[in-house]
């Protein structure tokens, strides 16, 4: 995806601060983020030339708008407390890692454990993502226009993950109490993941979902909800061979 | 008179005593393995097979009491802005809330901090006790990430990333429903009583590699201040020390066998993972092959008792020690002033491992509201305090005897071997001879 940064005009008048990775290294980045304080006038930033770097704009605490113009590496908006970050691009892997609040939006796909542990906010990937999206997830919301591979969900405590697309092997393996949505095909469920009724308090939610991702001409009825069946919570030893 | 034959004794088998015996009926009749707390309790080679030769006609001791012995170390110069500075090579191991109660780990914080040393979060996030009682506080960045958050990872003064430990390298953790209260739950983000079975793996990296980005991304987060552990079980201490120093890491965590856990099963205890003793050479070997021995630093825990233990662990190479099972005895754990609840749980004080149940007579392994008030944080905290000078106060006498005026000059020439396996562990001499086990050939 070619990188269509702001233009000269636009900079000039202060629309962003601008960042270019080629110019100046990824800590000197980061700090300028986090030295970022709620009265600060830099609430728009953009990062030029990530070409692939790893930890971009982590640990970001500020409610301030980042464009990163490219694709990311691993770690991309790690630990994102607040910030709106959009990556012009794909990302790779662990995108949004425990995230507490705010968004992240991958213009394109994601590689594996995109918002791992996440705690909150909303991760949104317009293209893929690989496998073991949401793993461990922890309240984030997550919502992918297209497929995610296996593995994913594993171990998801709470939060919702909604897949446009389809789903890959041992989606919810071991699953606790977060929300699994599908639109479409869902190659296998994991251990203790069953699909559930979709009842009209989760077509709310989820049409609130598809609303804040931006999502548009697609109905939260055509989704199936899935979730944890609850069986594994305590150890009983006629379960083992569910394990 | 009738002659009858003399009968022989009776005789119980080695291979079948009466704690297999024992295990086996319990096995038939549960349908379910053994879980327990605590760290591998068959006997091993340990700290307890060396000996230091002290002062000769070549070496000459210092006064014990007048000349001055420094016991003070720095950990996480590689990299850090903040290095921390201890008083004493002791530190106090990770422990997580939900396995310890408030009012303990509030003590292990006060205990560390009177003595000039650091305590270390657990599996289940950072508490509001332990980090205000801590002056300084290593937080575990563990597979689970219980509770992790950005603004616990910045009050921290370290980090540590948990691969592994020794009770169960290759083991997720285990806490049982009965221990998740409502505020362990909502630390963990789980529902109330449910088994909590933390995962083994991280959830976003694998392997060295991934392990250097991890890393670099902690780093950036903090702003490069924090020094960054790697901790990990004593599995193969050579390459994971090596692969630790690779992916970037300050401080190499080094835990043994002996090392305790809050919960598993007792078969994976007693026969996963190496002893102490066998993890210590390899681990500082690896450093010295990198030409980092001393710029890294290696700590090393499980089965840490004594200022002996610190001495000799020291003596081989390490740059500091941690102590988790110690500190909990310190504390209280196993006082045989509870003796009559431990027989009622079917246990005798000393042999108590069922920390997983929550019913710790002590009050330290327990979330039980009654229990945990047997813990008075002040008070043990300051038996803590008491028990960390005398094992500082045993590793001086002991150094100054070998004629050292730092702790952190005591070397491997000032120690010989008990035995022939503990030699060859250790990499000294066996006793009375010149042979290091599997040294010039032989």
């Amino acid at each position: 995806m070619p990188a269509t940064p702001i233009s000269k005009a636009e900079r000039e008048q202060g629309h962003a601060t601008v960042f270019d990775l080629s110019q100046h290294s990824l800590r000197e980045l980061n700090q300028a983020l986090h030295k970022l304080t709620p009265g600060s006038n830099e609430t728009a930033w953009e990062v030029l030339n990530p070409k692939g770097s790893h930890s971009v704009a982590v640990g970001v605490d500020q409610p301030v708008s980042i464009d990163v113009r490219g694709s990311v590496g691993y770690y991309c908006a790690g630990m994102n407390d607040g910030a709106a970050i959009t990556v012009h691009g794909s990302a790779g892997p662990g995108v949004g890692e425990n995230m507490m609040s705010g968004s992240i939006v991958i213009k394109g796909d994601a590689s594996q454990y995109a918002g791992a542990t996440g705690r909150g906010g909303l991760l949104v990937i317009e293209g893929n993502a690989s496998s073991r999206c949401g793993i461990s997830m922890k309240g984030i919301d997550i919502v992918v226009h297209g497929n995610i591979g296996h593995m994913s969900a594993f171990m998801a405590q709470s939060g919702n993950l909604v897949v446009l697309g389809d789903a890959g092997d041992a989606l919810g393996d071991s699953i606790y109490e977060a929300r699994l949505f599908v639109r479409g095909k869902v190659e296998s469920l994991g251990a203790d993941c069953i699909a559930k009724e979709m009842r009209p308090e989760h077509i709310e939610l989820l049409q609130g979902l598809l609303d804040k991702a931006g999502v548009t001409g697609v109905k939260a009825s055509e989704f199936k909800r899935y979730g944890s069946a609850r069986k594994l919570y305590n150890f009983n030893i006629d379960n083992a061979d569910a394990y | 008179m009738t002659y009858r034959n003399p009968p022989t004794t009776p005789r119980k088998s080695a291979t079948f005593d009466d704690y297999t015996l024992s295990e086996i009926r319990r096995a038939a009749a549960t349908g379910i393995y053994d879980i327990r707390g605590a760290g591998a309790k068959r006997k091993l080679p340990h700290f307890d097979d060396l000996l230091f030769l002290g002062a000769s006609i070549s070496r000459y001791p210092l006064e014990g009491y007048r000349e001055r012995c420094d016991t003070s170390v720095v950990l996480g110069s590689r990299h850090a802005r903040k290095p921390i500075e201890l008083k004493i090579p002791i530190t106090i191991a990770g422990m997580s809330f939900g396995s310890l109660s408030g009012p303990a780990k509030e003590a292990l914080g006060r205990g560390a901090t009177l003595s000039g040393t650091s305590t270390t979060t657990g599996d289940g996030g950072m508490t509001e006790e332990e980090r205000g009682h801590s002056k300084t506080l290593v937080y575990q960045y563990l597979p689970s990430r219980y509770g992790m958050n950005p603004r616990d990872l910045r009050r921290a003064d370290a980090i540590e990333v948990v691969v592994g430990q020794g009770a169960k390298p290759g083991g997720g953790g285990m806490l049982l429903g009965q221990k998740i209260s409502d505020r362990v739950a909502e630390m963990r983000t789980l529902p109330k009583g449910i088994d909590q079975r933390s995962a083994s793996r991280h959830p976003d990296w694998t392997g060295p590699d991934d392990l250097e980005i991890k890393i670099l991304e902690l780093r950036e987060i903090t702003d490069w201040e924090k020094p960054i552990y790697v901790k990990v079980g004593g599995a193969r201490p050579y390459y994971d020390t090596a692969l630790a120093v690779k992916a970037g890491a300050d401080v190499v965590v080094v835990d043994g066998m002996q090392g305790g856990t809050a919960a598993t099963q007792e078969v994976f205890i007693e026969n996963v993972g190496q002893p102490t003793l066998a993890c210590i050479r390899p681990a500082v070997q690896a450093l010295q092959d990198l030409g980092m021995h001393r710029k890294v630093q290696l700590i090393v825990s499980g089965g840490i008792r004594n200022g002996a233990d610190v001495a000799k662990a020291l003596a081989l190479g390490v740059d500091a020690v941690s102590i988790g099972t110690a500190a909990l005895v310190a504390l209280g754990d196993n006082d045989p002033r509870w003796e009559a609840e431990y027989n009622a749980l079917g246990t005798t004080a000393g042999a108590y491992d069922d920390w997983h149940e929550g019913r710790d007579p002590a009050g330290i392994t327990t979330q039980d509201p009654e229990l945990m008030k047997r813990v008075d944080p002040i008070a043990a905290g300051r038996r803590l305090a008491n028990y960390l000078k005398v094992m500082t106060l045993e590793a001086q006498t002991i150094a100054r005897a070998c004629g050292k005026n730092r702790l952190h000059n005591l070397e491997p020439e000032d120690l010989v071997a008990l035995s022939i396996e503990a030699a060859a562990m250790a990499g000294v001499p066996l006793a009375g001879t010149n042979w290091i086990p599997g040294k010039n050939g032989f």
